[in-house]
């Protein structure tokens, strides 16, 4: 059983987890949706006092943020017990269109160590990819309302036009991203 | 303990995170170009299973363990704030490789880095607050 679960979950044992645990979430009177946590860390410092969009009870948020936290104890199970230490099995096009960036950690981590990490964040890219992203994530997410979790996956669910526009918005900003600027700033 | 129960749902859900690769940069790049149809499949099936789930909690007016018959609040009504608020999200999401749930289980992974662009994103979110009354929404 642990060997079968070392290997890579597929897309068909992963979506229905995420709908089983949307559905639990659900089932104990929360919501499913995950940047909420940003805001609540900005109420946590608090920036409430001067800025009304903060100024909120947190404490009702803490079943949330025990969520995020069980997540984060669940990425240092996956990585510790059971991972096969195999690469990614990306597409080879995929792979390909890499060599010109010289992104090679594919091959021992799931993350881009390239990428992700102190060195780099001296970098041109790395500061794109840290400061930038970050900035832009947290930004973005609360002006629409929402991310992944709470658009893309609960507000379709619930066929709510909103989470549609801004799924659509995802993509336009992903792909602009994507295909217009990692391949000059890389 | 009240909140045993979500530390145990967030570890399934950063076990399934990890171990489906949802976490990985690379897995992000490859969803937009289009080049594999992992990161659809597991969208897909979590947004199809998740509509039947919903379907039948408003059938059978399912209640939650508070008591209270399920309600499912509409989202606010506007375009601008979610095209370009998304469009802004997705740039994030495909230049860190990672929204926001994933950011969470990459530190558990090991990618410490990830607290960076969480601290970023927290700026980000603080940022937005300051300036929400002067957006168009």
């Amino acid at each position: 059983m642990i060997e079968f679960m070392k290997q890579p979950w597929p897309w068909y044992v992963a979506g229905p987890i995420i709908a089983f645990v949307y559905t639990l979430m659900v089932l104990f009177g929360k919501s499913f949706g995950i940047s909420s946590t940003l805001r609540t860390a900005c109420a946590i410092a608090g920036a409430g006092k001067k800025v009304k969009f903060f100024d909120f009870d947190w404490k009702a948020q803490i079943w949330n943020l025990m969520f995020v936290l069980g997540s984060v104890i669940g990425g240092f199970i996956a990585t510790q017990y059971l991972s096969d230490g195999e690469p990614i099995l990306l597409s080879p096009s995929t792979i390909e269109s890499m060599q010109p960036f010289g992104l090679e950690s594919y091959q021992t981590s799931i993350f881009p160590t390239e990428l992700l990490s102190w060195d780099s964040l001296f970098t041109l890219r790395g500061f794109v990819v840290m400061v930038i992203g970050g900035l832009l994530i947290g930004f973005g997410t609360r002006y629409a309302g929402g991310c992944t979790s709470g658009h893309a996956i609960s507000g379709l669910a619930n066929l709510q036009l909103p989470s549609l526009i801004a799924v659509v918005g995802f993509f336009i900003g992903g792909l602009l991203v994507t295909h217009f600027v990692i391949p000059f700033l890389f | 303990m009240k909140y045993l129960k979500f530390i145990l749902v967030g570890i399934v859900f950063g076990i399934m995170f990890t171990k489906a690769e949802i976490i990985s940069w690379f897995r992000i790049y490859e969803m937009f170009r289009f080049e594999s149809f992992h990161m659809y499949g597991v969208i897909g099936s979590a947004v199809f299973l998740s509509l039947i789930s919903n379907q039948i909690i408003k059938n059978f007016k399912v209640k939650n363990l508070e008591g209270q018959v399920i309600e499912f609040p509409p989202k606010d009504k506007g375009i601008v704030r979610y095209i370009v608020g998304g469009t802004i999200f997705g740039m994030g999401w495909a230049l860190t490789g990672a929204c926001p749930g994933p950011l969470y289980t990459l530190v558990g992974a090991g990618a410490y880095m990830a607290l960076v662009v969480i601290f970023f994103a927290i700026v980000g979110t603080w940022i937005y607050g300051v300036f929400k009354d002067k957006l168009p929404h």
